[in-house]
């Protein structure tokens, strides 16, 4: 490794625009003659819009229109899609209700917008937003699962009887049935994960422009994937053609999965430029965040676990009810099945699993990933299962893991995964060690006697990263294809430019795609740019989700270096009289090997572009690129041991010590990913003790602030040990996994089990909140 | 409308606005001191601390009339030319920062709590004096150990003074 390359912890190269105020995110970027926009959202959770009378408004000062979600369906524009299909069992198709940008007749959750009002300024059209009357005839709403579900409950969509939208199983349920008739012991779990709220600090924004003499639009949006954007808004809403529509995705203050979607606002934002024929520019504010960004989890599930008498797992079954909200949002159907179910296995050995998923509309907020996106659903299952299996079986619960892990590689589990590598076995003891697990029942007596309840939990945790295999998602219904292109561009004096369809909004793509480049080149990674989130500078590419960035993206950008070395070497040996074969890279330079012979980069570079002395036939310039479409997911796992303590009196929860331990294959620059972890912890522990979305029985949201919605702040957190046992992964020449999302899949069982360890018993619910806990050790009394 | 004369980062500036409009937006609409930022409506998220009379507020909680002639410090004004202050460097150096949308709030924050406690910081106490700062990204445990870092770093920078 040199000291900028493949293993070093270099400083950001992005960071010096942050700290110092220069970032540049959409809110802050004015046009000229820009207007600004405000949405008139419906109060009511269910309702018919009866009338919109903009008349008043109208007339108000600065006021430059009123529009409609009947103008919006007038003009074509189409409904938001769902990217991914789904069948029931029975082999029908998913029923997915339409969705226009703004409502023109029926609001299905709180928040739903439908007309926006466009003005000189922000506070003139939130002040014209205030004159415009909507009428509404309210109708009953369900708010939750159990509600949706009730025979005679009230109805969203005409296409989903039961509001059910589909309802679906994997594996084989004969192999379980008769695994369980057999089973010496079963463990059985009801559990619910609750319903979070992404909460990026920046919150959503966009500015459109239509330039009428070109009849090209410009959007700038706050998204994790501008050309995903630009391919849905052309394809599919009718809004501009692909090659009439340039999307840019600047500075992005964090996504976490609510920023991949196309939103209605972005739509409206686009179709209203035009209609005005000024740019029209929307900033959410939090209130809007809470009720319009796409929210995450929201499962209730039933799952059994069956034992033989030397306590291996021999079957799983798993019945679980999704919240989809009032619509399919973009990537929500794949969420709870092909990103859920897919990873029942987790760490273990399990000869048979049968997992149903039945998707339900609610009148709330739609549902889709939210940072790990069905996987913490998942990890979250099957950990809880194994703590409270050992506790039934009596027997230690690393010793119940151990005993059940995978060892040999490849291994293809009942639910379509191969896991191609790992090492369970060593990522838990490293993390028993860490934590003196030892020591534990001395500390657990020690605490008891100065009136405090100790306890410890585990999560040994796998998700499937890298996403994805384009054939294999599309033959799982994906509508797109998933792998991810770059280019890499030496100018004519030596300096690099890497253009990648990742978009960075957090992860420090600048400077870990630079220490890929520096790593193979020898360049120092100032001499490159990487160059993101604008659809007129880079061709194609799928964006940021799912731990996929360095994965595919990064194993693209080698690809394309391949291509730039291989021609490189071909005008080095030309220039040098020496046989291509042996030349060598080396610092920057290019060499021949075993003698002192050697060219620097930006002379190679300078002769691809002067043309005046290279190799019969070769095409002047040295810009190459690659598609890269990955042949298998990647496999990220760790072990994360809680050890914490609870106040009986109080029924607060105090973090002794938090151990995690990840494999994430070779990592670039620890130090970013070790970041990466901090906060995805961080997210996991806010699930287990402090978030939730609340909405009461009518569908109102009522955790919609930050004073309702508790976000973790730096004195609900502990420091965090962290270890890694990397495995290379086999299925790129990187060796890389992913670790964007470990933390969040991994962290909620952990705490969880440790808190029903220190309380001795196993019913409590996310978030364990003191007031939980206290009733939990109390009774409800 | 009123007009409103105040001093941001050192210059004496003017503008007339409208009586709601609040100081973060005088910042960053009037005078495009975009390093400031918006992330709440309820003034919980800490992302547009500035410094009003050397003291951290969130510039959500102040009407520009209350601002009239104060003495305001953003972002922008905290380096000495291309040399940064050290609780920016401490940021960059600690990782204390991911996406950079709490960054700016942070930062002015934790110049403001350093300078409260004369430096002398343990973990405990970065921790509780950073409830008023929400960061989604980097779960809090390399902004604590830059704002440990940096009150080392300003206690050296103002020996040297």
């Amino acid at each position: 490794m040199g000291v900028e390359g493949i293993g070093a912890s270099v400083v950001r190269k992005e960071d010096r625009r942050f700290i110092t105020g220069k970032g540049r995110y959409v809110d802050d970027i004015k046009l000229q003659g820009m207007t600004h926009a405000h949405f008139i959202r419906s109060p009511h959770a269910h309702a018919k819009v009866k009338n919109i009378d903009s008349s008043v408004a109208m007339k108000m000062p600065g006021v430059v229109g009123v529009l409609t979600g009947q103008e919006i369906v007038d003009d074509k524009v189409g409904n938001l899609i769902c990217g991914w299909a789904i069948s029931s069992k029975d082999g029908t198709p998913m029923k997915m209700g339409a969705w226009p940008a703004m409502a023109p007749e029926t609001v299905r959750f709180a928040g739903q917008a439908v007309a926006v009002v466009i003005a000189e300024t922000k506070n003139l059209a939130k002040d014209a937003a205030e004159a415009v009357i909507v009428t509404y005839e309210e109708l009953p709403a369900v708010a939750d699962i159990a509600a949706a579900i009730r025979p005679g409950a009230p109805q969203l969509h005409p296409e989903a009887p039961g509001n059910i939208v589909y309802d679906w199983a994997i594996g084989d349920e004969a192999a379980v049935k008769d695994a369980f008739s057999k089973a010496a012991n079963i463990v059985s779990l009801d559990l619910t994960n609750n319903r979070l709220v992404p909460n990026a600090m920046e919150p959503r924004a966009a500015i459109a422009e239509y330039n009428e003499a070109e009849e090209h639009f410009t959007l700038y949006t706050t998204s994790q994937n501008p050309h995903v954007a630009r391919l849905v808004l052309s394809a599919f809403y009718n809004i501009a053609q692909e090659h009439k529509l340039r999307v840019i995705a600047p500075d992005v203050g964090g996504g976490f999965g609510s920023k991949i979607y196309i939103y209605p606002e972005e739509m409206v934002a686009l179709w209203a430029s035009k209609k005005v024929r000024r740019p029209v520019k929307w900033t959410g504010d939090r209130s809007e965040a809470f009720l319009t960004d796409a929210h995450g989890r929201d499962h209730v599930s039933k799952a059994e676990m069956a034992f033989d008498k030397d306590n291996r797992i021999v079957a799983l079954r798993v019945k679980t009810h999704a919240n989809f909200g009032a619509y399919m949002s973009l990537f929500s159907s794949a969420v709870p099945t092909y990103l859920y179910a897919t990873l029942l296995s987790g760490q273990y050995n399990i000869p048979s699993i049968y997992a149903e998923v039945i998707a339900v509309y609610t009148n709330t907020t739609p549902v889709d990933a939210y940072r790990g996106a069905g996987r913490p659903e998942a990890s979250f299952l099957i950990e809880r299962m194994m703590e409270t299996a050992a506790r039934q079986l009596k027997v230690d619960p690393a010793d119940l893991r151990r005993k059940n892990f995978i060892t040999t590689f490849p291994h293809q589990t009942p639910v379509i995964m191969a896991y191609d590598i790992g090492d369970f076995g060593a990522s838990l003891d490293v993390a028993l060690k860490a934590i003196d697990y030892a020591g534990f029942p001395a500390r657990k007596e020690k605490a008891k006697k100065e009136g405090k309840l100790r306890g410890i939990g585990f999560s040994c945790y796998i998700e499937a990263c890298g996403i994805a295999p384009s054939k294999a998602v599309g033959s799982l219904g994906a509508g797109v294809g998933l792998w991810e292109s770059a280019e890499v561009r030496v100018n004519p004096v030596g300096t690099i430019e890497v253009l990648t369809g990742s978009h960075s909004h957090g992860q420090g793509h600048e400077t870990t795609f630079a220490q890929l480049v520096a790593e193979r080149l020898g360049v120092p990674i100032s001499q490159v740019q990487i160059v993101h989130g604008d659809t007129d500078k880079v061709q194609f590419g799928m964006g940021t989700y799912g731990s996929r960035s360095l994965a595919v993206g990064g194993t693209a950008i080698v690809k394309a270096m391949e291509k730039v070395e291989a021609k490189g070497k071909k005008i080095a040996a030309h220039l040098l009289e020496a046989s291509e074969g042996d030349i060598v890279i080396e610092n920057g330079e290019f060499k021949v090997t075993g003698t002192d012979k050697s060219i620097a980069l930006p002379m190679v570079a300078l002769a691809a572009y002067t043309a005046h002395n290279l190799p019969d036939g070769m095409e002047p310039g040295l810009k190459e690129t690659a598609f890269y479409d990955p042949t298998n997911f990647t496999f990220p796992a760790g072990a994360y041991i809680c050890e914490l303590e609870v106040d009986s009196g109080t029924g607060k929860t105090s973090f002794v010590n938090f151990v995690a331990v990840d494999d994430f294959g070779r990592l670039i620059n620890p130090m970013i990913v070790e970041g990466q972890v901090h906060g995805g912890l961080a997210q996991g522990i806010g699930q287990a003790l402090l978030e939730g979305a609340v909405y009461d029985s009518s569908g109102q949201l009522v955790t919609a602030s930050f004073m309702d919605y508790t976000m973790p702040r730096a004195d609900d957190l502990p420091s965090f040990k962290l270890s890694h046992t990397p495995t290379l992964c086999p299925g790129n020449p990187l060796g890389v996994k992913g670790c964007g999302e470990a933390g969040a899949i991994g962290a909620s069982a952990a705490v969880i089990n440790a808190i029903t360890d220190a309380i001795g018993h196993n019913k409590l619910e996310m978030p364990a909140t003191p007031d939980r806990v206290w009733h939990a050790i109390h009774g409800n009394a | 409308m009123s007009t409103v004369k105040l001093t941001v980062n050192g210059k004496g500036v003017s503008a007339d606005l409208e009586d709601r409009t609040l100081l973060v937006h005088l910042l960053r609409d009037h005078f495009n001191l975009t390093g400031t930022h918006v992330g709440c409506d309820t003034s919980q998220c800490g992302a547009c601390v500035v410094h009003i009379d050397g003291r951290a507020v969130k510039s959500c909680t102040v009407l520009v009339g209350q601002a009239n002639g104060v003495n305001v410090t953003t972002i922008e004004g905290i380096s000495k030319g291309d040399e940064l202050h050290p609780m920016q460097a401490a940021f960059r150096d600690n990782h204390g920062l991911q996406c950079g949308y709490c960054t700016p709030g942070m930062i002015m924050s934790a110049i403001d709590i350093v300078h409260r406690h004369s430096g002398q910081l343990d973990e405990d106490t970065v921790r509780h004096e950073l409830e008023g700062n929400i960061c989604r990204c980097t779960g809090y445990h390399n902004i604590v150990k830059s704002v440990l870092d940096a009150a080392g770093r300003m206690k050296v920078a103002q020996a040297a003074e």
